[in-house]
């Protein structure tokens, strides 16, 4: 029973997205405050059960020594943040958002060359020996001119950017077709949902 | 003869069959480049080993904490393999056994150790990271130097950013707000940093019309970071009291309750002009669909490859990849971001110029190593080979 009603509240509240399609509706606005309101809360309690419990207050009381006490850092930044709710002292709330964004930024650049930057170059280095290693070649080189800022699109780089632009636009119509299909396949789960499991029409 | 014959046959019926040898050398050592959280026991193969799995099933490896045992089996290598990883606690002895494994049979087992683990304060495999890290942070350091005394560096006009006092000139005309997404982009992300310049730039344009600008918001931490860089915009024009904070709120982590959220303020408020400015997913089209569908001008810029095409497809301008952060340079003018920019262009130099003379060595390495001379050959790979990871 329960089954059934669950899956009627699934199919009125789809029915109630997709009428978005036609225009904003009072359906449309219940289904997307609901939904925005079960999403917000479900984070909270996502963020409490999975990072503040088992990583913050579970560990206090199990850990031992510096690893215990350690712990007051990342806890007086959480608590430092709450502080934007007081004028006077709001600025406190700075020294997290530095904290995250720089060590974030310190790991981000070995990440990046080590991930990014190494296996591409490496990538590239090709001798010209067949017509993909030709196109590869231009391609990233023409694409590197376009990215390049110090100069001036004028003369000689201009086509090198033009050109760059038109590997950049090909790899994007590739990526736009590849993600439609991705998306209809999501379209295709909704309508199989709403044809065989609400509606049972086909069997 | 045929004597003979019979004592040779006798002979080979009646010797024992053939035993399975254990492995050779085995070795149990910390395992080197890492946080001192495993050790690697190798060996050679046993002589039986001829990697045929129907023969020869595999090795055995077996640890215990004390040389006199109990020793327990910690790992099964198929045959053909000579070393296995073992994932212990640092700091701490352990000691090793390994057997080859038949089908019929086993072999006596050989053992090794102590060994411990312990972890290193370099990868050596990385050194080419940290060459490569150190010339890019130098450039940037010498080029943010040069900035800050006052030197005039040269930053091409990005195509698009005149349309953002376009597109506010157009919002305050109709007296519609101005909507700015950050996407999905946390605010550890580069492209927010960036997005959050650009946010600045919108919301001194508009504190200067008194346009209202909505910032609907994925993340808390980004939210926080936006009302800052709002509440000081509006104060450059000196027009702090039309700062809301309201209008800078946090909307839901969910990815497509966000989208339905944007969209439905889309819909109610009927922006003159949206800016998706930060990281995206798949709520991307689903956002700018909506602005399209509003009649807003969209101004678009995300280093997401996957969503760029979208946003190409359906919003006015487009800022794509780094350009993005090129128009944060180019607006704001500030030492550390030109630096960041210029000491980036000078990489990017090096590797135009760099890939075309290793195009142009490789191939004639290749046609001389064709005619049996490798030295070009040998020195191409030897290059590439230095760009191999760890």
């Amino acid at each position: 029973m329960m089954q059934i009603i669950g899956t009627w509240i699934a199919a009125g509240l789809t029915l109630a997205i997709f009428s978005f399609l036609y225009k904003d509706n009072p359906f449309y606005k219940f289904a997307e405050h609901l939904y925005v309101g079960v999403s917000a809360a479900y984070a909270i309690l996502y963020v409490f059960y999975f990072d503040v419990k088992p990583l913050l207050y579970e560990k206090f009381l199990t850990e031992q020594g510096a690893e215990k006490w350690i712990l007051f850092f990342p806890a007086a930044f959480g608590l430092i943040m709450l502080a934007r709710w007081i004028p006077k002292i709001s600025w406190l709330s700075r020294w997290s958002i530095a904290l995250t964004v720089g060590i974030a930024a310190g790991l981000g650049i070995t990440g990046q060359i080590q991930g990014i930057l190494l296996p591409q170059i490496r990538g590239t280095l090709v001798p010209l020996t067949s017509v993909n290693n030709v196109i590869m070649v231009i391609g990233v080189i023409a694409t590197l001119v376009y990215f390049y800022f110090s100069i001036a699109h004028k003369g000689a780089v201009k086509h090198g950017a033009r050109l760059g632009m038109v590997f950049i636009m090909v790899a994007f119509g590739a990526s736009f077709g590849y993600t439609v299909m991705a998306r209809i396949s999501l379209l295709i789960g909704r309508l199989h949902f709403l044809v065989y499991e609400w509606l049972h029409l086909v069997k | 003869m045929k004597k003979l014959f019979m004592v040779l046959t006798l002979a080979c019926l009646m010797s024992p069959a053939r035993a399975l040898e254990p492995p050779a050398d085995v070795k149990a050592v910390d395992t080197p480049n890492d946080e001192g959280s495993s050790i690697t026991v190798s060996w050679g193969r046993s002589p039986q080993d001829q990697g045929d799995a129907t023969v020869f099933k595999g090795y055995q490896v077996l640890r215990a904490e004390n040389a006199n045992g109990p020793f327990a089996e910690v790992g099964f290598v198929i045959c053909g393999k000579s070393d296995f990883r073992d994932n212990v606690e640092s700091h701490k002895n352990y000691y090793y056994q390994v057997r080859a494994i038949a089908f019929s049979d086993s072999s006596q087992a050989i053992a090794a150790g102590p060994a411990t683990a312990t972890a290193q304060w370099f990868d050596s495999s990385r050194g080419n990271v940290l060459i490569l890290t150190i010339i890019i942070c130098f450039l940037i350091i010498w080029y943010i130097e040069r900035a800050k005394k006052g030197e005039e560096l040269f930053i091409r006009k990005i195509q698009g950013l005149d349309a953002i006092d376009e597109a506010v000139g157009r919002s305050t005309e109709l007296g519609k707000p101005i909507m700015f997404s950050f996407g999905l982009g946390e605010i550890k992300d580069i492209v927010t940093v960036a997005a959050l310049a650009i946010l600045r730039q919108v919301a001194v344009r508009c504190a200067q019309h008194g346009t209202e600008l909505l910032v609907p918001n994925w993340d808390p931490l980004v939210m926080a970071a936006a009302q800052e860089t709002v509440q000081q915009a509006y104060s450059e024009p000196g027009r702090p009291d039309l700062y809301k904070e309201g209008n800078v709120s946090f909307l839901t982590s969910d990815q497509f309750g966000y989208a339905a959220g944007v969209d439905g303020m889309m819909l109610r408020q009927k922006p003159g002009a949206v800016f998706f400015m930060g990281y995206f997913y798949a709520e991307a089209l689903l956002m700018s669909e909506t602005g399209h569908s509003i009649g807003a001008i969209q101004i678009a810029g995300t280093t997401a490859i996957t969503q760029l095409p979208f946003f190409i497809a359906s919003c006015d301008y487009t800022l794509i990849g780094e350009e993005m952060l090129a128009a944060s340079c180019y607006l704001k003018r500030d030492p550390q971001l030109l630096g960041s920019l210029k000491g980036e262009d000078f990489i990017k130099a090096f590797l135009i110029i760099g890939f075309a003379l290793m195009a142009v060595w490789g191939t004639a390495g290749y046609i001389l190593n064709n005619a049996g001379n490798p030295w070009m050959m040998d020195i191409f790979q030897a290059v590439k080979n230095w760009f191999i990871t760890g």
